[in-house]
């Protein structure tokens, strides 16, 4: 105790939020300091235990796609950032003193040093290598459990497993072959090297694409937040209309179970209706349940195409009570609720009590896109991608189109 | 009095119907647009802007003020491998849009050869007939 609060001193004497909040709106109490103005396109981030910051890349900065931040002088900001390695991904995390990053087709890691140069690029192993990779929905995000089991997000490359992906007219293909290698998160062993995709096993299916996929330490839970599926309107002009579509079908958030089936590419969640429908390609009319019975419900549901990115469980002590073991959402923001505005493009708060939602979600933090309404994601200039947090309890966000990286305090 | 009130009603008259109802009229009957709006908007967004990572964009890029016959075909055929653009790499596939007449993708095409910033000249139908014939 008497440690936390000579900690909460501590970050009450050295950090001051940006006079401009970065940018950003929060809750009272809370501020903003930018970390990293431009860091290269953004994907996840992790903080080491000694608040080292690894930021993975999707496409390669100065030939380089995994980077690391770190802040000597206690003001917040980054004094230090390194490149490291030479493949573009999305997940990174820490394990046992080993980083853990992934390409779209591998996963590597790397053992963390102290000193200056944390890690060695040339003493990289390989976890895992040949997972299954299309040019679609190709980022392998990763989580590791207590006991060391590594969970692989390999989404499907197909909106709705048509003959002919986002094409009208083209029925869905029953049964979906694609669930066979896609679609779902695989489950490997984080001690093992070398390991091939058939050394994994698939934990659960029906999982369009899991960009936000996060074992949880408290519950003792693996939860995801998939990204549903997109054109009802333009694929089914007679079922759905452009506002329809632009609220449908859900942003579904899982806990997973073990061979449990979440629905995709057959049915898709209702927010308004409370229930799982049967997908247009397969016969559904925006009504029909039948076929979905033994689908998993949703925790809890959001809005259409806000695209959730990344989850994090917050355990810190940092922030108010409320946030304890609460979920932290990042909605990079959508694009196909064309034509009518964006939605998303914030970070949103769901309390949690005994490994479920004990209240509504709110938004968290807000002003990514630097505009009350998007019309077209081009316009954001932000949009919020990958969440951590760091050993004070600070939260740290990344963004996708600049590389800005953000720190979240609680100041009172 | 009178008299000036009546004049500023036919001159309020005269500039709102004049100068913007021509333009909506305009793009009323630009069947280009009808054909965008349905078709393409979801993805490539109503200014052009596309998505990205996802959706190439349509304003100012070569693909589209380039060579008709590349841009016909993928209107037809669609594309299945992702596209860089300026840097950007584009991920998601193009479906082939060939149940359009030869002249929705006329007009069509040239909709957006003539938007977002973009000042090509126009594709026929003739000229869509003789890609798809191929």
């Amino acid at each position: 105790m008497l440690m936390m609060l000579s900690l909460h001193f501590a970050i009450a004497q050295t950090l001051h939020a940006d006079p401009d909040n970065g940018g950003l709106k929060t809750p009272a109490g809370f501020g903003v300091i930018v970390v990293t103005p431009t860091l290269g396109k953004a994907r996840h981030i992790v903080a080491a235990e000694d608040g080292t910051l690894f930021v993975k890349l999707r496409q390669l900065k100065d030939g380089k796609g995994i980077y690391m931040l770190r802040d000597e002088n206690g003001d917040g900001k980054a004094d230090q950032i390194k490149g490291y390695d030479n493949y573009g991904g999305t997940g990174i995390t820490v394990y046992n003193n080993y980083l853990y990053a992934s390409s779209d087709s591998s996963v590597y890691r790397y053992a963390i040093s102290p000193g200056k140069d944390p890690i060695n690029e040339k003493k990289r192993e390989v976890v895992i290598s040949g997972l299954p990779y299309r040019p679609v929905h190709e980022a392998k995000t990763i989580t590791i459990d207590d006991t060391g089991k590594l969970y692989v997000n390999i989404g499907a490359p197909s909106n709705a497993c048509q003959e002919t992906d986002r094409t009208q007219g083209s029925p869905g293909i029953n049964p979906c072959p694609l669930l066979e290698t896609f679609g779902g998160v695989w489950q490997f062993d984080a001690n093992k090297t070398n390991q091939k995709f058939t050394d994994g096993i698939r934990y659960s299916t029906g999982l369009r694409n899991c960009v936000a996929l996060e074992w949880d330490s408290h519950s003792q839970q693996l939860y995801a937040v998939p990204h549903g599926r997109d054109q009802l309107n333009t694929l089914f002009p007679n079922l759905y209309t452009d506002e329809q579509n632009a609220e449908l079908p859900s942003e579904e958030f899982f806990q997973l179970k073990k061979d449990g089936d979440y629905g995709w590419p057959y049915c898709y969640y209702d927010h308004f209706q409370h229930k799982k429908l049967l997908a247009p390609e397969y016969g559904g009319d925006s009504k029909t349940t039948t076929g979905c019975e033994n689908k998993e419900q949703p925790l809890m549901a959001f809005p259409g195409h806000w695209a959730p990115n990344d989850l994090l469980f917050y355990h810190g002590t940092l922030f108010p009570e409320k946030y304890k073991h609460g979920a932290f959402i990042a909605f990079h923001g959508s694009w196909n609720r064309a034509p009518l505005k964006q939605g998303g493009y914030f970070v949103a708060f769901v309390p949690f009590k005994d490994g479920k939602p004990s209240g509504d979600w709110e938004v968290f933090a807000e002003g990514f896109s630097g505009g009350p309404e998007i019309k077209s994601p081009k316009d954001a200039v932000h949009r919020p991608m990958g969440l951590a947090e760091g050993p004070d309890g600070s939260l740290y966000i990344t963004d996708s189109v600049k590389g800005t990286v953000w720190r979240i305090i609680y100041t009172k | 009095m009178k008299k000036h009130f009546f004049y500023i009603t036919i001159c309020c008259i005269l500039l709102t119907s004049a100068i913007p109802l021509s333009l909506a009229q305009q793009e009323q009957i630009d069947p280009g647009k009808s054909v965008y709006e349905k078709h393409c908007l979801s993805c490539h967004q109503a200014d052009g802007s596309g998505v990205p990572g996802m959706n190439p964009p349509l304003s100012k890029v070569s693909w589209v003020t380039g060579n008709k016959t590349k841009l016909i075909q993928t209107v037809l055929n669609g594309i299945s491998t992702p596209l860089e653009i300026d840097g950007e790499v584009y991920h998601n596939p193009m479906p082939s849009h060939d149940l359009l007449s030869n002249q929705q993708i006329a007009d069509v095409l040239t909709y957006i050869r003539s938007h977002f910033g973009n000042t090509a000249n126009a594709v026929t139908a003739a000229e869509v007939k003789k890609v798809r014939g191929k």
